[in-house]
C-alpha cells in the first residue's frame, strides 16, 4: 500500500506496468476520471471562446454602460464622473425627445419590416419554381445585402434629393410635384424604409427559399390532386411548412428595426443626420444615442438610452412569450 | 453524491472560462493606445495629419512642396469632407487615447471646447519660433487661460456677398458690384428688402433670391464680438440682441419664401449651385473654392463678389500638435511652415482662403489678388476690407459649433418645416440647454 500511494506524481500513463491490484486499481480510478474530465469538461472548453468574447465585449459594456448611465460624465473628460443616481433615467423619461425616437423606431419598424418580409416571401415563392438561370437570380437577390449601408444609404439619399433627385423626376412625369423628402415626416420615413427593405428584402427570401424546399414534394402533388391552385398551395403548404422560418425572421427584423440607425443617419447628413432631421421627424433610438453621446457629449445620458433600449428589447421579448403561451393554450 | 460532484465541477469549470475572460479584459485595458500613426524610422519621419474640408494644403500641392524641399519627410493627410463628422472622431479619438493624428486640424468653433478641456493633449506652440504674424484676435482664439497655445491660424472668414449678375439683371437690378454693394450698405435689412425687390421682379419663377436663411444669420452674429457666450463663458444667446435680431430677419426672410430652403454643404446645395437655383449667398472667403467647384466652368463668369453690409468672420482654422506624437518637433515645422506668410497668400490665391497672416495679408499678391471665376472680382481688396470690419476681440464659447448647427436646425424649422418663429425659437432654446446644459 505504501507504493501505491508514493506514485501519484511520476505515474505517467503506461511508465511502469502494473505490479499489483491495489496501484492497477488507483490507475483506473484515474483514468476514467480523465476520460470524464474529458467528456463533461471538454464541451465547455470548446464553447468558453465565445464566452470568453462575450464577456469582454456584451457582458462587461453593458455593465459599464449601466455604471456611467448613473453618472454625469462627457466624452472628452470620462475620468471626471459625477454621481446622479437615476437622475438620467427620470429625465429620459420626461423627454419628449424620447417617446418621439421611441415611436419613430416603432413605425419606421413597421414600414419597413412589414412589406420587406411579405415581399420576400413572394420572392422566395419566385425562386422555388424551376427556372433557368437560378443560381444568379439568388446570388442577385443577395446583392443588395451585401452592399455596405453607408454606400446604399447615399445612393438612396441622392436618389430621394428634393431639387434633382431622381424619384422626384419620375414622380413629376405622372404629375406629381416635387416630394421634399427629407423635411416631410411621412415621406422621410418612407424613404429610409426603402433603403432598408432594399437591402433585407433579399436575404430573407433567401432564408425562406432554403426552407421551403425543405418541403416534401410529395405534399404539393398531393395538394395538386385534390385540386389546389398554386395560390392556394402557397397559403394552405409553403406558409404552414416555414412557419418557424417565418417567425425567426421576424424577431431578426425586430431587433435590426429597434437598431435602426446607419440608414437614417445617413439619409439626413451632417447635423441633421444625428437628430434625425430639423424636427427629429425621423430619429430613431439609435440615433437619440449617438446624438446624445457624439453631439452633446453627455455620455451618461447616452448610456441611460442604451439601457432604455436594452430593456425594451426585454419587453418585447417577454411579451411576445406571453402572448405565445396564451395562444398554445388557447390553442 | 455524484450529482453533487458533477455539480460542482461545472462550477469550477464556469468558474475557470470567467476567469479567463476577465483575463482578456484586463489585457485590453492594460496596453497604451500607442502613437499617432507617425515616427521616425532609419532617418526617416512620417508625419501624419488629420484634417477637414477643404483646407487645401494638400490640394495645392504645398505638402508635396514641403516633402521636396525636406527629403526626409513624408506626409500623409487624411481629409474629412465633413467637419462635423471630423470633430466626432476627434473627440472620440481624445478620450481614448488613440487613433489621433501627429497633426490635428481644429475648426473655430471648437477652439474654446479643446483648449478649455483638451490642451494637456496638444503641444503648447506659444514659443514656435516666426509664428508673431498673426492677427492679434486670431492666436488669442486658441490660447488657454495659462497661456498655453494649442494650434496655429491657418485662415479667416472675412464675408462678403457672392450674387449671380445674369440673374440680377433678369430683376431688373444693378449688376455692377459697386453699385450692388450700395443696395445694403451698412445694413442687413437691406438685404433682405433687395431680396423682396428680387422677387417680385424675377422672370425665373424657380430662382430664389438666397439659398438659406442660416448664412443670413450667421453673417448677422459674426459681425460681433460677443454671440452665444459672454467672456466669463456664460450663455447669453437668449438676452443678446444681436442674436435676437439675426433670428427676426432670418426667420423674415424664410417666412418671405425668398430662400430656396437649402441647407449649405448640405445634399441639395451643391446642385442648386450647378443648376442656379438661386441669386446670391453670403459668402465668407474661403466658400469661393467650393462655389467655383460645384458651380462649373458653365457658371463660370456669372458670379460676382459685392462687399456684404457689415463685416463678419465665419469660420477658419487652427493645426494643432499632439502631445502624443513621437515627431512632435517635426511637425511643428511643418505647421509653422503651413502657416508662415508666404504660404498663407498661395493658398489664398490659390483657393481663397483668406490669410490670417497680418504680414500675409499685406503682401501684393493679397491685396491685388482679383478672382477669375468671378468675373475679376477684387477679392483681396473686398475681404480685405471686411477682415479689417472685424472686431478685434471675439468671445468664444465651449459649444459654439454646436449651438451654431443648432440654430441654422431652427431656422430650417420655419423654412422648410411652416413652423412660426416662435415655436421654432422654443424648440431651438431647449434644444440648446440639452447640448450645452
Amino acid at each position: 500500500m505504501a507504493i501505491s500511494t508514493s506514485t501519484p506524481s511520476d505515474g505517467a500513463p503506461g511508465a511502469a506496468p502494473p505490479t499489483g491490484t491495489g496501484t492497477g486499481g488507483e490507475r483506473q480510478r484515474r483514468s476514467t476520471l480523465l476520460h470524464r474530465l474529458d467528456v463533461r469538461g471538454a464541451p465547455y472548453a470548446f464553447v468558453a471562446p465565445f464566452f470568453v468574447v462575450f464577456a469582454a465585449f456584451s457582458f462587461y459594456p453593458l455593465v459599464y454602460t449601466s455604471w456611467i448611465s448613473l453618472h454625469r460624465v462627457e466624452l472628452s473628460t470620462l475620468s471626471l464622473m459625477e454621481w446622479v443616481g437615476f437622475d438620467n433615467y427620470t429625465a429620459l423619461w420626461d423627454d419628449d425627445r424620447f417617446w418621439n425616437a421611441l415611436l419613430n423606431t416603432i413605425t419606421i419598424g413597421v414600414l419597413s419590416t412589414v412589406p420587406q418580409l411579405l415581399m420576400a416571401l413572394g420572392l422566395a415563392h419566385l425562386l422555388n419554381y424551376r427556372l433557368r438561370g437560378s443560381t444568379f437570380f439568388r446570388v442577385a437577390a443577395l446583392t443588395p445585402y451585401a452592399t455596405s449601408v453607408g454606400a446604399a444609404a447615399l445612393v438612396f439619399t441622392m436618389l430621394f434629393e428634393r431639387d434633382f433627385g431622381m424619384i422626384n423626376w419620375m414622380l413629376s412625369l405622372v404629375g406629381v410635384e416635387n416630394v421634399d423628402w427629407e423635411n416631410n415626416k411621412w415621406a422621410a420615413q418612407t424613404a429610409i424604409s426603402t433603403i432598408v427593405i432594399w437591402r433585407w428584402t433579399g436575404y430573407n427570401a433567401l432564408l425562406y427559399l432554403a426552407a421551403m424546399q425543405a418541403i416534401p414534394r410529395d405534399r404539393y402533388e398531393a395538394a395538386a390532386i385534390d385540386g389546389a391552385s398554386r395560390w392556394q398551395q402557397f397559403l394552405k403548404v409553403t406558409v404552414p411548412g416555414i412557419r418557424s422560418t417565418i417567425v425567426f425572421t421576424i424577431v431578426l427584423s425586430t431587433i435590426g428595426a429597434t437598431q435602426l440607425f446607419g440608414e437614417p443617419l445617413i439619409f439626413g447628413q451632417g447635423p441633421n443626420g444625428i437628430t434625425g432631421g430639423a424636427d427629429n421627424q425621423y430619429q430613431t433610438l439609435g440615433l437619440l444615442l449617438y446624438e446624445e453621446g457624439w453631439k452633446n457629449y453627455q455620455m451618461g445620458r447616452a448610456a441611460t438610452v442604451a439601457w432604455a433600449m436594452f430593456l425594451l428589447l426585454i419587453a418585447v421579448f417577454v411579451v411576445q412569450r406571453i402572448v405565445k403561451r396564451v395562444a398554445a393554450r388557447k390553442a | 453524491m455524484d450529482k453533487f460532484r458533477r455539480k460542482l465541477r461545472r462550477r469550477v469549470v464556469t468558474a475557470v472560462s470567467a476567469v479567463s475572460a476577465l483575463g482578456l479584459v484586463v489585457g485590453c485595458g492594460g496596453s497604451d493606445g500607442g502613437g499617432t500613426g507617425g515616427g521616425k524610422k532609419d532617418g526617416k519621419v512620417t508625419i501624419t495629419m488629420g484634417l477637414f474640408g477643404v483646407m487645401g494644403f494638400k490640394e495645392t500641392g504645398l505638402l508635396d512642396k514641403y516633402m521636396k524641399e525636406n527629403p526626409n519627410v513624408t506626409i500623409k493627410a487624411d481629409i474629412a469632407g465633413d467637419e462635423q463628422t471630423y470633430y466626432t472622431a476627434l473627440q472620440t479619438h481624445l478620450a481614448a487615447g488613440s487613433g489621433l493624428k501627429d497633426i490635428q486640424g481644429i475648426e473655430i468653433g471648437r477652439a474654446k471646447e479643446l483648449s478649455d478641456t483638451q490642451k494637456d493633449k496638444f503641444v503648447d506652440l506659444a514659443g514656435v519660433a516666426g509664428t508673431d504674424h498673426f492677427l492679434p484676435w486670431k492666436q488669442s482664439q486658441v490660447t488657454a487661460s495659462d497661456k498655453k497655445v494649442i494650434g496655429l491660424g491657418t485662415d479667416i472668414g472675412p464675408m462678403a456677398v457672392c450674387y449671380r449678375k445674369d440673374l440680377f439683371e433678369q430683376a431688373g437690378l444693378p449688376t455692377d458690384r459697386d453699385e450692388v454693394a450700395k443696395l445694403w450698405e451698412g445694413d442687413w435689412s437691406k438685404y433682405v428688402s433687395t431680396g423682396k425687390r428680387f422677387k417680385q421682379k424675377s422672370k425665373a419663377d424657380k430662382v430664389a433670391f438666397m439659398d438659406s436663411s442660416s448664412g443670413l444669420f450667421n453673417a448677422m452674429i459674426y459681425g460681433n464680438s460677443q454671440q452665444f457666450y459672454d467672456k466669463d463663458g456664460e450663455l447669453i444667446y437668449g438676452s443678446n440682441p444681436v442674436v435676437k435680431d439675426a433670428w427676426k430677419l432670418a426667420s423674415e426672410a424664410a417666412t418671405s419664401d425668398l430662400t430656396a430652403k437649402l441647407r449649405q454643404f448640405q445634399p441639395g446645395w451643391d446642385p442648386g449651385l450647378a443648376n442656379s437655383t438661386f441669386a446670391t449667398t453670403v459668402c465668407p472667403a474661403w466658400m469661393l473654392a467650393h462655389i467655383s467647384e460645384k458651380a462649373g466652368p458653365k457658371n463660370k463668369g456669372k458670379w460676382d463678389v459685392a462687399k456684404a453690409p457689415k463685416g463678419a468672420n465665419w469660420g477658419g482654422a487652427f493645426l494643432g500638435v499632439m502631445e502624443k506624437s513621437p515627431v512632435k518637433k517635426e511637425a511643428q515645422d511643418l505647421v509653422a511652415w503651413l502657416t508662415a506668410p508666404e504660404q498663407q497668400a498661395y493658398l489664398f490665391k490659390k483657393i481663397g482662403n483668406f490669410p490670417s497672416s497680418q504680414t500675409a495679408l499685406e503682401m501684393p499678391e493679397v491685396v491685388d489678388a482679383k478672382s477669375d471665376y468671378f468675373s475679376g472680382a477684387p477679392i483681396g481688396k473686398i475681404f480685405g476690407a471686411a477682415a479689417q470690419e472685424i472686431p478685434d476681440e471675439q468671445v468664444l464659447g465651449r459649444k459654439d459649433g454646436t449651438i451654431k448647427d443648432i440654430f441654422s436646425q431652427g431656422l430650417t424649422l420655419i423654412e422648410a418645416q411652416n413652423k412660426s418663429p416662435n415655436e421654432a425659437w422654443k424648440t431651438t432654446d431647449k434644444r440648446i440647454e440639452k447640448a450645452a446644459g
